[in-house]
């Protein structure tokens, strides 16, 4: 098969799908799906039964991926088929009983949207965004393979396929600056040429899946929403490195993109998109899901690798790295869901126009997830280099209630707490490591003046300690006694001795552990230190 | 030398399905985490008959079967309630206040994390992170998450769930 064919194929589908003049779709993402959206589809359909009066438009109804304000689901969009989220009409707390009042208005031309319902999507929340790796989030049905052909789907792999030799495939994501989203920030290009140049033989490809940060759902909303979007990276990453078997490392706690994943992969395999001779040409590649069992430590490369080898979730230290000694040792690439899902554009837009957006060193856009006090919470995307405030006051629609803000946290457990005074910091992943914080992979929390920095300090050690794996002694033992340091402190029984205590161990932590979980571990309480000293000492006796 | 493989524990079918997600990974020792997780989808908990028959068949120590159900959080050694209520603990629900949460249910259902009611109706669980924070506090019940709801009124659409 070549690029003609798929595009043959995708116009057959795209026919198939018979010529509504609108779509209504209602978003079946985790959050919407348990504020009731399938009642609303049911609702829905039932109401598109009723057949149109001449002149009035035609309704289809379907379900969608995640369209990012989710703390106002169900969200339903009416739309032009192809159209985007903000080319559409949006509806926020949809219920059952809503459906034939949103049909009606649909169907009749110029009858405007239902003003009670209505989300207007020229909110900066929407036009603020740029969509790369949630182009089709909210507009192709997950569960569909023909939806995601129809919207141009697989071309990017077919591509690779047939048009590129893998050092073109890695030369492409080279030019395109990609860095790793999962946390790091190491760039993808280099780490696909380690593998690629390691000997022939075995090799394996594994998606790290494992979102494990509180307050982090990007990953999940790519999962749920397109999860063929996932699998083309993934083969186009196998074809570049020479490997012939993938893992998709995922959270037993997300039973929705787990059932959704398993769909996907069955289909594509179904269609010959996924296993042996990929659309007929040389290439085999076959993806097994593995279940995580709720460990943290599995989001550190080495511990996932264990765990998909069956065995307890134990990070080892590095050198070798999975390049050279992975999965059962052989080479091995980890990337992360959203570096994959961006592995398809840059392909078939080329890596100088992914280059183009973001910063200098962060090249692209970055997932968001907005939550704790902030008005718009959910999942934006926004180009690298958008600033802390743009992305909280604008986007976010700033602190509800009329409380003050105080400080955002990102990089979750890893990351640390930025105040006021530096949200027009451009975020990158160089800058934010400059405010003593990380991008991770991407949940940011808000929290306004009422949070005692002291208590997040101590939520997130209470955090480590617990998923601590218990392997290296500074991480294990460390974890613990500083979780008692900020207990006492917390609770204004500690001393000036106390808090030089928790500094001193803070550095030994982070400079001895064996694994990411350790050396981070820190982070919290020293950006807390940094910023809310006061805080800290006016606990102390 | 490989050992044969054991025969079921009981006439019990639900060791038929245990054993059918070992025989689709081939019987490999690494797919043990599949077969653990079958075996809680199965049975609810790991008891020690289970975790025996799982190091039989995939030709494992028991040790290590053991050791890998005590290092994951969602395997549980203990018979649960009928029910399972899993309060999130992420950043976002903690901010939202999932502590006032888990004390509301321990006031009301006599249950801390980690417990089950002496009538075995409900169990008590937390999660680090369901990823329902546009929800926050969630709490995840049956596999259905309820979110945005304070103590109180949580309490009271718990009790009917449980009544359900």
């Amino acid at each position: 098969m070549n690029i003609d064919d798929l595009e043959d194929l995708a116009a057959k589908y795209r026919t198939e799908q018979g010529d509504a003049d609108l779509e209504v779709r209602v978003c079946v993402a985790t959050a919407c799906h348990s504020s009731g959206a399938p009642d609303v589809v049911d609702a829905l359909n039932a109401a598109a039964e009723e057949p149109a009066a001449d002149g009035e438009h035609s309704c289809r109804v379907k379900g969608v991926g995640c369209m990012g304000l989710c703390s106002v689901g169900p969200m339903v969009a009416v739309a032009e088929p192809g159209a985007d989220l903000r080319e559409s009409t949006l509806y926020r707390e949809v219920a059952p009983d809503d459906a034939a009042e949103i049909m009606q208005h649909a169907r009749k031309p110029g009858a405007g949207p239902v003003a009670r319902l209505h989300c207007p999507s020229d909110q900066p929340f929407f036009a603020r965004q740029r969509w790369v790796v949630r182009e089709n989030s909210g507009i192709v049905d997950p569960d569909s393979f023909k939806g995601y052909v129809a919207v141009g789907g697989y071309a990017a792999m077919v591509q690779a396929l047939t048009e590129m030799t893998p050092q073109e495939v890695i030369n492409e994501v080279t030019t395109s600056g990609l860095r790793g989203r999962g946390g790091g920030g190491y760039p993808t290009g280099l780490k696909w040429s380690t593998v690629a140049k390691m000997p022939e033989g075995q090799k394996y490809v594994i998606c790290n899946a494992d979102e494990g940060d509180p307050g982090a759902f990007m990953d999940r909303a790519v999962l749920e929403s397109d999860p063929h979007r996932l699998l083309e990276g993934m083969a186009i990453a196998a074809y570049a490195v020479g490997a012939n078997k993938g893992y998709i490392y995922i959270r037993a706690e997300y039973p929705l993109a787990v059932e959704r994943l398993k769909t996907a992969i069955r289909k594509a395999k179904r269609q010959g998109f996924l296993g042996n001779h990929i659309c007929e040409t040389q290439f085999n590649f076959d993806v097994e899901i593995r279940l995580g069992a709720g460990a943290f430590v599995c989001g550190e490369e080495t511990a996932l690798m264990a765990s998909v080898e069956g065995g307890r979730g134990h990070p080892r230290p590095r050198p070798p790295y999975p390049a050279e000694y992975g999965l059962w040792g052989h080479p091995t690439l980890i990337n992360n869901v959203e570096t994959y899902a961006n592995i398809a554009p840059i392909i078939s837009n080329g890596g100088d126009w992914f280059a183009g957006i973001g910063t200098d060193k962060s090249k692209g856009t970055k997932v968001f997830a907005l939550a704790g006090n902030i008005v718009n919470g959910g999942l934006i995307e926004v180009d690298m280099g958008m600033t802390l405030r743009e992305i909280i006051f604008d986007i976010g629609g700033g602190i509800p209630d009329g409380k003050a803000f105080k400080a955002v946290q990102t990089g979750g457990p890893s990351g640390g707490c930025v105040p006021e005074a530096h949200l027009d910091m451009p975020v990158d992943y160089d800058s934010l490591k400059t405010l003593g914080t990380m991008m991770g992979s991407g949940g940011m929390i808000v929290m306004d003046d009422t949070a005692n920095m002291v208590d997040v300090a101590r939520f997130f050690m209470e955090f480590c300690m617990d998923e601590s794996c218990g392997k290296c002694v500074p991480c294990r033992a460390g974890t613990q006694q500083m979780h008692g340091l900020l207990d006492r402190i917390a609770k204004a029984e500690a001393t000036r001795a106390d808090l030089e205590l928790l500094e001193e161990l803070c550095e030994v932590v982070q400079a001895t552990s064996l694994c990411g979980l350790g050396q981070t571990a820190p982070n919290p309480v020293m950006s807390t230190l940094r910023y809310f000293r006061h805080e800290y000492e006016e606990k102390l006796g | 030398m490989q050992r044969p493989r054991p025969d079921l524990p009981s006439n019990d079918k639900r060791w038929k399905l245990v054993n059918a997600t070992m025989r689709r990974n081939g019987y490999a020792g690494h797919a043990l985490i599949e077969a653990l997780h079958a075996v809680q989808d199965a049975f609810g908990f790991l008891d020690e008959e289970a975790m025996t028959f799982v190091a039989d068949s995939l030709d494992l120590p028991l040790s290590k079967v053991y050791g890998v159900a005590t290092f994951y959080h969602l395997f549980m050694l203990k018979p649960q309630g009928r029910h399972a209520c899993v309060v999130c603990t992420g950043t976002a629900c903690y901010i939202k206040g999932a502590g006032a949460l888990i004390e509301g249910i321990e006031e009301r259902f006599g249950a801390a994390p980690g417990e089950t009611t002496e009538d075995k109706a409900l169990s008590v669980l937390t999660a680090r992170c369901v990823g329902a924070c546009g929800l926050a506090p969630a709490v995840v019940v049956d596999g259905k998450v309820i979110g945005k709801l304070g103590p109180e009124a949580f309490c009271d659409r718990l009790a009917q769930e449980i009544a359900e």
